[in-house]
């Protein structure tokens, strides 16, 4: 009898079929990351912006056509509406000039927690609370600290007084509102003991954490979120019951779960690398509706501009030079990114439209090579008067496989014009947390930024954001550039409030940029949607604001 | 009861110096979490690293918050994990018992298939039995686990669509949902166990049908099978329970790359993103586990010596 069960309860295994069928209003959605914390604010990784745009609105956003909007206000301040006013502030804060910058917003009036609580102006004010609280340890606390002060108008309606001008001052994505009436109690409890208390880790199902089309009803650590309809959203209703985000980090695994139906789609924002996409599309394109989204993510090359070897711009352009990007793109990636000009994305709108992309030269990089002073020894290698070889290593990510190819292209590449470059790489937590964090890179750092459209490069290139131990490492300056004339146009860009007078400076800067070559520009990420092709109203943003921002407007095609 | 206690003492031992170890290598690795939070943060001021750092206790000595963390988990405190934001036995609990799972089924599943299989391909050395349980085997062997996987999924879940590809069963699921998503994760660790079992097992058992014992008794006229399984087996099992002793604790934590294919969220995912994210609390905590099953599995290949061959429980010696 035992027996006869066990062969039952086999055949029940491989009986029930499909292995994957879903319910038919379920959207599964597969990741290739899990968050470790589902808290708005105090952890900053994609996988978390990606599942909060279903559950949640930032203030403003930006959309997929690069335009910032209002997704948690009924007006977007600006000082032309009159919601926004230069005012006078301390001038111990801010950048030290008195001004600053008063905006008002207003929540939507029907705007509420998952649980029928509205939200208020009395949850804008516990969220500065906690944000600015130095022992909640929320890692992005400038944004709370640039705030003033916070004057309630009415329940719905608050004003933000910045303290300083400018041209981003309505923009208040990383805003991570939280429920005063749920959260307030654990924060005022033990604020240093927040981190651990909150809802959002100990209970994330509860409703009233969640405000967005979908509010999440299940948590499985590591594997799986699961959502289903906020009865309490106001806004148009969203298509799908219930939406699965699914991950799985081993991306091989990840496109077998696709084919096998255990996912639905896989979105770009943290899915397949291009090439890997390209090659599944060359066998499984037409079940599938894949597209590719030119993205804001900037790859690009930066060496140490202050040690002599890469200290004269004509080494720099040399090497750049003598890269073909058009090729790379080309043959690894299917023509589907797009070879940068500089760190301006083409389509954003501050875009040099004159400036091209340094052509690929190899007689032009031998001699910018020779004029510097770098001629060829016996073995092909370059060196200069001192008898130093051009030779240096060139690093990034260990395991990333897309990386990894491109660097051996650059590699052959540059060895054809007398460069040696020898791979080193290292993983992430070293690269990023040591390497390049303390400036200990001799060679040529291969990564990527990612920005939101008109980012002002302040971080990564003024002369105050050279890590040293001085500043404990912070800074994004990596490279080392230091150049008063770029300082000044990226201070003027910073306050100047004309979008015309913006878009000259910005031309300023590009021109600035394709000068000085502070860093080697390779080209912009495309990121692969994979997506059912019954699955429409999917618009990717190619920034950091993720396509789920508005899910209620995916619908299903019968 | 003193042969116990001094095994406890020394397990406790060994817990302490792990924990030291293990703290002191997690700390000497480049790169702490705030060092990684200032790459990606473009507005983090000196001011906010410092109070980052004091907030995770990253501005003291390592011994010190070695001793704090010491300190805290002999009162019952194993604090909270930095990158899950909650209590380090709550972060454990899930994917503690889905490793159980796991490593449970394959093993059962490995030693129901390899000791059998051994103990055939040792009666008859190079026989036909044995020369296709050998290659077997070493193909179980040599499958580089993640390939397996994904064969196995492409097999079974996409061409077949019988079972699911990856991923845990929602909450509520039956019994045949949560096997069903058992069912490939356990195969693809099966494999490579049964082969290592069947080649132990059979070699310890070619050993021990050599003894002189085992002449003696065909000798006297007793039947292949009654010596094989009355005889010999207790004996030549000794070296697999050595090797199983050994392997539990590393199938405990060294599942990742299964785990990872099959988005089956484990310890062994737990670990590697512990110490690659700087939780020093919840990597300890996990690590330390590891080392106790470890020792448990190691406590109980003893017993389990003890109960095959009664002259090692006596601690008599051979002559």
């Amino acid at each position: 009898m035992v027996i006869v069960r066990i062969c039952l309860l086999l055949a029940a295994l491989f009986v029930v079929m499909p292995a994957q069928a879903q319910p038919a209003k379920t959207l599964t959605i597969g990741i290739t990351q899990f968050p470790h914390t589902l808290h708005p604010t105090i952890d900053s990784m994609a996988a978390t912006s990606y599942i909060m745009g279903l559950a949640r609105r930032p203030i403003t956003a930006y959309d997929a056509d690069w335009q910032l909007i209002c997704l948690l206000c009924t007006d977007l301040p600006t000082l032309k509406n009159g919601r926004a006013e230069v005012v006078e502030v301390s001038k111990e804060v801010g950048d030290g000039t008195g001004r600053g910058i008063a905006v008002t917003y207003t929540l939507p009036p029907k705007a509420a927690w998952g649980d029928g609580t509205p939200i208020t102006a009395a949850d804008v004010l516990f969220t500065w609370e906690v944000g600015r609280h130095p022992q909640v340890g929320i890692s992005a606390a400038e944004l709370y600290r640039r705030i003033l002060d916070i004057k309630v108008v009415d329940d719905k309606t608050f004003t933000l007084v910045m303290d300083r001008v400018g041209f981003t001052y309505n923009s208040i994505g990383d805003f991570g509102l939280l429920p005063a009436h749920i959260e307030g109690p654990a924060f005022r409890d033990d604020p240093a003991a927040y981190r651990s208390r909150t809802a959002y880790d100990r209970a994330p199902a509860t409703p009233g954490l969640w405000f967005g089309p979908y509010r999440v009803t299940e948590v499985s650590q590591g594997a799986q979120v699961v959502l289903e309809r906020n009865p309490a959203w106001w806004g148009p209703s969203p298509a799908f019951d219930r939406i699965i985000v699914k991950a799985v980090e081993n991306t091989a695994a990840l496109e077998a779960n696709l084919l096998a139906g255990g996912v639905d789609m896989i979105p770009g924002e943290l899915g397949l690398a291009v090439d890997q996409a390209l090659a599944f599309e060359k066998r499984h394109g037409s079940r599938f509706a894949i597209t590719y989204k030119p993205s804001l993510y900037y790859e690009h090359l930066e060496v140490p501009v202050d040690l002599p070897m890469f200290a004269d711009v004509r080494v720099r352009r040399a090497l750049l030079h003598a890269i073909d990007r058009q090729s790379i793109v080309d043959q690894l990636f299917g023509g589907k990114l797009t070879v940068a000009t500089t760190r301006v994305s083409p389509l954003d709108w501050i875009h040099h439209p004159d400036l091209k992309p340094v052509a690929f030269d190899p007689d032009a990089a031998r001699q910018l090579l020779d004029e510097a002073g770098w001629t060829p020894g016996s073995d092909g290698i370059r060196r200069n008067a001192e008898g130093q070889a051009l030779s240096f290593p060139l690093q990034t990510t260990a395991g990333n496989r897309t990386r990894e190819r491109v660097q051996q292209v650059l590699q052959a590449q540059w060895r054809q014009v007398g460069v040696d470059a020898q791979i080193r790489n290292e993983p992430a937590r070293v690269l990023f947390g040591e390497t390049m964090n303390k400036r200990q890179f001799k060679g040529a750092m291969l990564f990527a930024w990612i920005s939101s459209p008109e980012n002002v490069p302040r971080s990564t290139l003024h002369c105050d954001e050279i890590p040293t131990e001085a500043n404990a490492w912070t800074g994004q300056n990596y490279a080392g550039w230091c150049d008063p004339k770029m300082d000044e146009t990226i201070d003027l860009i910073e306050v100047e409030l004309d979008r015309e007078g913006r878009h000259v400076l910005w031309r300023r800067l590009q021109e600035q940029l394709m000068d000085g070559m502070p860093d080697l520009p390779l080209f912009f990420r495309s990121e692969p949607f994979i997506l059912p092709l019954w699955l429409k109203g999917l618009r990717p943003t190619g920034h950091l604001n993720p396509s789920t921002l508005w899910v209620e407007q995916w619908t299903v095609e019968q | 009861m003193t042969r116990a206690l001094r095994r406890l003492g020394q397990s406790v031992l060994v817990l302490l110096i792990m924990s030291f170890v293990i703290y002191g290598l997690i700390g000497l690795m480049p790169g702490d979490p705030v060092d990684l939070m200032i790459a990606t943060l473009p507005n983090i001021t000196p001011a906010d690293i410092a109070r980052l750092r004091e907030l995770h206790g990253l501005d003291l000595p390592i011994w010190e918050r070695w001793w704090s963390w010491l300190t805290a988990a002999l009162g019952g405190d194993l604090g909270n994990s930095r990158l899950y934001g909650a209590p380090v036995e709550s972060v454990i609990a899930g994917p503690l018992l889905r490793s159980l799972m796991l490593i449970a089924a394959s093993l059962t599943i490995a030693l129901a298939v390899a000791l059998p299989i051994g103990i055939l391909a040792a009666l008859r050395p190079r026989g036909v039995f044995d020369t296709v349980a050998n290659l077997v085997a070493f193909v179980g062997l040599s499958m580089p686990t993640f390939w397996l996987g994904i064969m196995l999924i492409m097999l079974f879940a996409v061409t077949f669509g019988w079972l699911p590809a990856g991923g845990v069963p929602q909450t509520g699921a039956g019994l045949v949902e949560t096997l069903r998503h058992m069912v490939l994760p356990v195969a693809t660790l099966a494999v490579g166990t049964v082969g290592q079992y069947t080649r132990y097992m059979r070699a310890a058992m070619i050993e021990t049908l050599n003894q002189d014992y085992v002449r003696t008794a065909l000798a006297k006229g007793a039947g292949r099978w009654r010596i094989v399984l009355r005889h010999a087996l207790r004996n030549a099992l000794i070296p697999v329970v050595t090797v199983l002793a050994l392997d539990f604790g590393m199938l405990f934590s060294g599942a990742l790359i299964t785990e990872t294919v099959f988005a089956w969220p484990g310890m062994g995912k737990l670990i590697f993103d512990a110490v690659m994210g700087n939780d020093y609390a919840l990597a300890l905590a996990a690590l330390l586990l590891a080392t106790a099953v470890t020792l448990l599995g190691n406590a109980l290949a003893d017993a389990a010596y003890g109960w095959l061959d009664p002259r090692i429980r006596r601690g008599s010696k051979a002559p």
